[in-house]
C-alpha cells in the first residue's frame, strides 16, 4: 500500500507545486492522476520516485518511509530515456543488478517477448521508433518487479494508434505481477482505459480536487456506454477543477487546516 | 484489434525500409561522385603549373612544379632521410600527446565532476590557457634544455588545453535526464560515473582528443623550429636556409599525410566506442 500523508512541495523560488496531498493507493490498484498543466502531477511522481525531496509530509510504502529512490519503486518517464550506448536488451537489463546472469537473461528475454520486440534485442535504441522505444522503457521498469510503478505521461508523445497498442502492452505486463500503478496523464480516455480510480487535481497550488472510482470490468470496451459515461464524469470533474479553482467549495481537510490556522 | 494494429505498423515499417533501400544506394553513388569532384581543383592546378613550367611560361624556381616536389620526396625516401625525420616528429607528437591528453583527461574529469575542484582549478587553468603556448618556449628551454624534453613539454601544453576543456565541458553537459535514470536505479557515484557519465562523454572526448592531436602537430613544428637536428620541422628550416623550396613542400606534404593518418587512426580506434551515436555521419 502506498500512502501519501500531508505531502507538500515548495520549490526554492517559492512556487508551491503541491499542497497537502493525502492519498492511499491499494496494492495492485491502478490510479490515474489527471489535471491541467501545472497542477503538480509530475512533481508528485518525482517525489514518490525519490528524485525530489518533499518540503513537508511523508510517503510510506507498506511500513517503510520512502526517503529516496527505492528498489520497489519503478518509473517510466515521459520520454523513453534509453541509454543510447546500450542495446535494447542491455537497456532492459540496466536495473537488474545483483541478479545472476542466467536469471537476468531469462527475465530480459521474457520482457522482450512481452513487448513484442524479441527480434530487436541486439539493436540500438536509435533504430527503434518512438513507440518501440517507450515499450523498451516500460519493460526496463517492469523487469525489476517493482511493487509500485510510476508512469509520467508515458504515452503523451505518441499517436493514438500506437498509444492504444501500448495500453495493451502495459496491461499485459501489469497482469503478471500486478504492481501498484500511479499513472499521470492529461488524457481522459487513457485514464478511463487503464485506471481503477481517477484522481482529479487542481493547480496553484497543486492539490487533489476529486476522486472518481472507475469500476468498469476489464477488458474495457471503449465503445460501450459505461465507458462513455465514465469519460464524461471525469471530464466534468476536470472542467470544474479548471474553471473556478478559487470558488470551489474547499475540501473537508482544507477547512480543518484553515480552522487550525485561525 | 490493437494487436493487429501493431502488426500492421510493423509490416509497414519493413515495407518502408524496402522502399527506401534503392534510394539509398542511388544516394551512395552520387556521394562517390562528389568525392571525386573534390580532387578536381588541386589536380587541375598542379597539372597547369606543371605544364606552365615545362613549356617555359614560368621558371618554377621558387614554386617548383609537382614533378620536382615528388622527385625530392622520393629522393628523401630513398636515402632513408624521410623516415628518420618522420619517425622523430611522430615520436615527439606521440609522447607530447599522451602526456597532454592524460593530464587533460584527468584534470578535465575532476573539474567536470566536482564543483569544488572546478572552482579551485578552473580559474588558474583558464588564465594559463590565455598565454600563447609558444610564449613558454624560452622558459622551457631554460628549464628543460634544448633537447627533447622542452619540445615534448611544449607539445604536451598545446594538447592539454583543448582536451581539458572538451572533457570538462562534456561532463558538465551530460543530459540530466539520463543521470536521473541512474538515480532511479540507485547507482552509486562510481557506478554512475562508469555506467552513465563515461559513455555519455565519449563522443565529445573523441572530438577533444582529435583537436588536441591537431594542435600537437602544430606545436611540433614550432618545437622543431626552435632548434632541432632531426624531424620534419628541421627539414622545413633546412629547406629555407639552403634555398630548397622543393624540400619545404615535400616536408609539408609529409606533414599533411602524417597528420591525416594519425587523425584517421584515432577516429578508427575510437569508432567502436561511439558506434551507437545517432548522427548523420553516413550522409556527411
Amino acid at each position: 500500500m502506498l500512502n501519501l500523508e500531508h505531502l507538500s512541495k515548495t520549490y526554492a523560488d517559492g512556487t508551491r507545486a503541491l499542497s497537502d496531498i493525502n492519498l492511499t493507493v491499494h496494492e495492485g490498484e491502478i490510479v490515474s492522476l489527471i489535471g491541467g498543466s501545472g497542477c503538480g502531477k509530475t512533481t508528485l511522481l518525482r517525489l514518490i520516485a525519490g528524485l525530489d525531496r518533499e518540503s513537508a509530509g511523508r510517503i510510506r510504502l507498506d511500513d517503510e518511509v520512502l526517503t529516496g529512490p527505492h528498489p520497489s519503486v519503478g518509473i517510466v518517464f515521459q520520454e523513453p530515456r534509453l541509454l543510447p550506448w546500450l542495446s535494447v536488451a542491455d537497456n532492459i537489463a540496466f536495473g537488474l543488478d545483483g541478479v545472476s546472469t542466467a536469471e537476468k537473461k531469462a527475465r530480459v528475454a521474457h520482457a522482450l517477448d512481452k513487448i513484442g520486440l524479441s527480434e530487436h534485442a541486439a539493436r540500438w535504441p536509435r533504430d527503434l521508433s518512438g513507440g518501440q522505444q517507450q515499450r523498451v522503457s516500460i519493460a526496463r521498469a517492469f523487469v525489476t518487479n517493482p511493487k509500485v510503478l510510476l508512469l509520467d505521461e508515458p504515452f503523451s508523445a505518441l499517436d493514438a494508434f500506437t498509444r492504444a497498442s501500448l495500453h495493451e502492452h502495459l496491461l499485459g505486463l501489469w497482469e503478471e505481477t500486478r504492481p501498484t500503478v500511479v499513472l499521470v496523464t492529461h488524457d481522459v480516455q487513457e485514464a478511463v482505459t487503464l485506471a481503477d480510480r481517477a484522481i482529479v487535481m487542481q493547480p496553484k497550488p497543486g492539490r487533489i480536487f476529486d476522486e472518481l472510482p472507475l469500476t468498469l470490468s476489464r477488458p474495457r470496451d471503449k465503445t460501450g456506454l459505461p465507458f462513455e459515461t465514465s469519460v464524461r464524469r471525469v471530464l466534468t470533474a476536470l472542467d470544474h477543477s479548471l474553471k473556478a479553482p478559487q470558488q470551489q467549495p474547499q475540501r473537508e481537510r482544507d477547512r480543518q487546516a484553515a480552522a487550525l490556522w485561525w | 484489434m490493437t494487436g493487429q494494429a501493431t502488426s500492421n505498423a510493423w509490416s509497414s515499417h519493413e515495407g518502408a525500409a524496402a522502399l527506401a533501400a534503392p534510394a539509398f544506394t542511388e544516394k551512395r553513388r552520387a556521394f562517390d561522385w562528389r568525392i571525386l569532384l573534390g580532387f578536381f581543383l588541386p589536380i587541375a592546378i598542379a597539372l597547369l603549373w606543371e605544364a606552365a613550367v615545362r613549356t617555359g611560361l614560368a621558371q618554377g624556381r621558387l614554386v617548383p612544379p609537382p614533378s620536382r616536389i615528388f622527385a625530392t620526396l622520393w629522393g628523401l625516401a630513398q636515402t632513408g632521410e624521410l623516415w628518420t625525420h618522420t619517425w622523430m616528429t611522430l615520436w615527439r607528437v606521440l609522447v607530447g600527446f599522451v602526456i597532454g591528453a592524460v593530464a587533460g583527461i584527468v584534470l578535465g574529469a575532476l573539474s567536470g565532476s566536482s564543483q569544488t575542484i572546478r572552482q579551485l582549478l578552473d580559474p588558474t587553468l583558464q588564465a594559463l590557457r590565455a598565454i600563447p603556448s609558444i610564449a613558454w618556449v624560452p622558459l622551457f628551454i631554460l628549464w628543460l634544455g634544448i633537447f627533447e624534453a622542452s619540445k615534448v613539454a611544449l607539445i604536451a601544453v598545446g594538447v592539454f588545453f583543448p582536451v581539458y576543456l572538451g572533457i570538462a565541458g562534456a561532463i558538465l553537459s551530460v543530459d540530466r535526464k539520463l543521470v536521473e535514470v541512474g538515480h532511479v536505479f540507485r547507482l552509486s557515484r562510481a557506478q554512475l560515473a562508469r555506467r552513465i557519465l563515461l559513455p555519455a562523454v565519449l563522443p565529445e572526448a573523441v572530438i577533444a582528443l582529435r583537436s588536441g592531436l591537431g594542435l600537437g602537430f602544430m606545436f611540433v613544428v614550432a618545437a622543431e623550429f626552435m632548434g632541432a637536428s632531426e624531424g620534419l620541422g628541421y627539414l622545413l628550416v633546412d629547406g629555407q636556409q639552403m634555398g630548397k623550396p622543393d624540400q619545404i613542400l615535400a616536408a609539408i606534404i609529409a606533414f599533411a599525410l602524417l597528420g591525416k593518418t594519425a587523425d584517421s587512426l584515432l577516429v578508427a580506434g575510437t569508432k567502436p566506442l561511439v558506434r551507437w551515436q545517432d548522427t548523420v555521419r553516413e550522409r556527411l
